[in-house]
């Protein structure tokens, strides 16, 4: 795999990305262990979890959430902050 | 026209980089770098530099805050000394790796424990590997000339290295001397101000310090190596200039009466001079003996080294600081490694002394020569690793 990939005499030095919010393309939820799965019945629509996801992968809607799952690395704050319990962590199955 | 200033070796890196245009110092004080960093707030205190300093309250946060200010573009520079060195330990290789071009003087102190202020070579050796240009100083002038001549090695857009700059703690640091300095403008024609290649700039965002896993760490270590190999260009040519100008020549090593030596001390620092001092009485009695001074400690200099033994019979290696279980001292594991790559089998002893501050004499380097003449007579070495000056 690392073959495909540019040596060090191309790449810019210092490991320094030149492109701005190319960290859109490295789509960290592939390191999820567990899933968190929202209850729209329960929520409440405080925000909190929005507040709180530490990779901004909660998305904010009009009354409840959504998780961002390419994006969400399943910490579970999210759950474990939730105050109507209306997050649960779901393992995952790949 | 120059002028002779009476400076302690402290005192000349502080003029020095006053001199230098620098836009940001930020530096803890510890003992013996402690007159750096206090002359030079004195300048900034009085007006005399627009320097932004930076109190910051740890060595590890002084070198964070000069990492900073160099992506930004600008011209940077801190001073420590023994357990700052250590503190900062992991800084100085984000420094390194990020290629910050940051000047620092480092006023070599032992490392505790027992807690001790005084000089050996500890402190930069346990950071050797930390990527940075080290130089060592035998005195108070070669400060004063290394650090002007480091911020244009470091800056040189084919380096984008740190430079540190070595002198012995209170052996240089606090000793006064007369010290030749530029006038202001000269100095500042010749370090002229830094152009940055990549910076951190909000209109043309770029990103620093992203994580770089399994897939391009490597490569990124090995374009600091790049950088690290390509810098003796650089080096030589800034000698050149600064040769030019102050008519005071520096290389990677300086040499005496090395031609015809049979034997010969090779040693970083201070200590040089007295070697320096010895030989030269020795000489007078009709002793060949000669002595190596590395100033340029990395990248190391082998070709100069090889070149510099050529007729050479035997070597003593002095270091001043020990790598505890190691074969040999620092200095000497890189000569021998030197020598070793070039098939050149030297007959050579090394010399651990001068630990904590312990004194160095003029006899003790007599009977280090004498010892070395021995070994060059007979090709016998009695003692492959001693201890000199240490009570039994
Ligand atoms: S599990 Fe963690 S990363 Fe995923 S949405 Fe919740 S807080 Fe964010
Ligand atoms: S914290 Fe719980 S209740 Fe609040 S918005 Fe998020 S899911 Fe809904």
């Amino acid at each position: 795999m690392s073959e495909s990939k540019p040596g060090w005499k191309s790449i810019p030095i210092a490991g320094i990305l030149l492109e701005p919010g190319s960290a859109m393309k490295y789509k960290t939820g592939s390191w999820r262990a567990f899933r968190p799965v929202i209850d729209e019945e329960k929520c409440i629509g405080c925000f909190l979890c929005w507040i709180y996801c530490p990779d901004g992968a909660v998305i904010r809607e009009e009354k409840s959430v959504k998780i961002n799952y390419d994006y969400c690395k399943g910490c579970g704050i999210c759950a474990n902050e939730c105050p109507a319990k209306a997050i649960t962590m779901v393992e995952e199955k790949r | 026209m120059s002028k002779v200033l009476g400076l302690t070796g402290d005192g000349a890196v502080a003029y020095a980089v006053k001199q230098c245009n620098v836009d940001v110092v930020a530096a803890y004080p510890i003992t013996p770098q402690t007159l750096i960093v206090e002359e030079f707030s004195e300048y900034v205190h009085n007006g005399e530099v627009h320097t932004e300093f930076v109190c910051v309250e740890s060595e590890h946060s002084a070198m964070s805050a000069c990492i900073g200010a160099s992506l930004t573009g600008a011209r940077v520079f801190t001073a420590t000394a023994s357990q700052g060195l250590a503190l900062m330990h992991e800084m100085l290789y984000i420094a390194s790796t990020l290629r910050c071009p940051i000047v620092m003087g480092v006023v070599n102190r032992t490392l505790s424990a027992p807690i001790n202020i005084h000089c050996d070579h500890s402190d930069m050796m346990g950071s050797r590997d930390c990527g940075w240009i080290q130089v060592f100083v035998e005195n108070a002038q070669e400060a004063y000339d290394w650090v002007i001549q480091a911020f244009r090695i470091a800056e040189d857009p084919d380096v984008l290295l740190p430079v540190a700059v070595n002198l012995d703690g209170f052996i240089l640091s606090h000793s006064l001397e007369g010290v030749r300095v530029l006038d202001d403008e000269e100095a500042e024609k010749f370090v002229s101000t830094r152009k940055p290649v990549l910076t951190i700039d909000p209109d043309k965002p770029i990103t620093v310090g992203a994580i770089c896993f399994t897939d391009f760490y490597f490569e990124t270590k090995r374009q600091h190596v790049d950088a690290m190999d390509n810098s003796p260009k650089t080096i030589s040519k800034v000698n050149d200039e600064f040769a030019e100008l102050t008519g005071r020549r520096y290389g990677f090593i300086d040499t005496y009466e090395m031609e015809d030596a049979e034997a010969a001390i090779i040693c970083l620092g201070s200590t040089a001079g007295t070697a320096m001092a010895v030989a030269k009485s020795m000489r007078a009695k009709g002793k060949k003996v000669g002595v190596i001074k590395p100033w340029v400690y990395r990248p190391f200099p082998t070709e100069q080294i090889i070149k510099a033994v050529e007729n050479l019979k035997a070597l003593a290696v002095l270091d001043r600081a020990c790598s505890v279980g190691a074969p040999y001292g620092p200095l000497c594991s890189d000569v021998i490694a030197a020598l070793y790559r070039e098939g050149i089998k030297l007959n050579l002893f090394n010399v651990i002394y001068g630990l904590g501050g312990r004194d160095i004499r003029p006899t003790d380097i007599e009977a280090i020569f004498n010892e070395a003449l021995e070994v060059a007579k007979t090709g016998v070495i009695k003692e492959p690793l001693k201890f000199v000056g240490v009570r039994e």
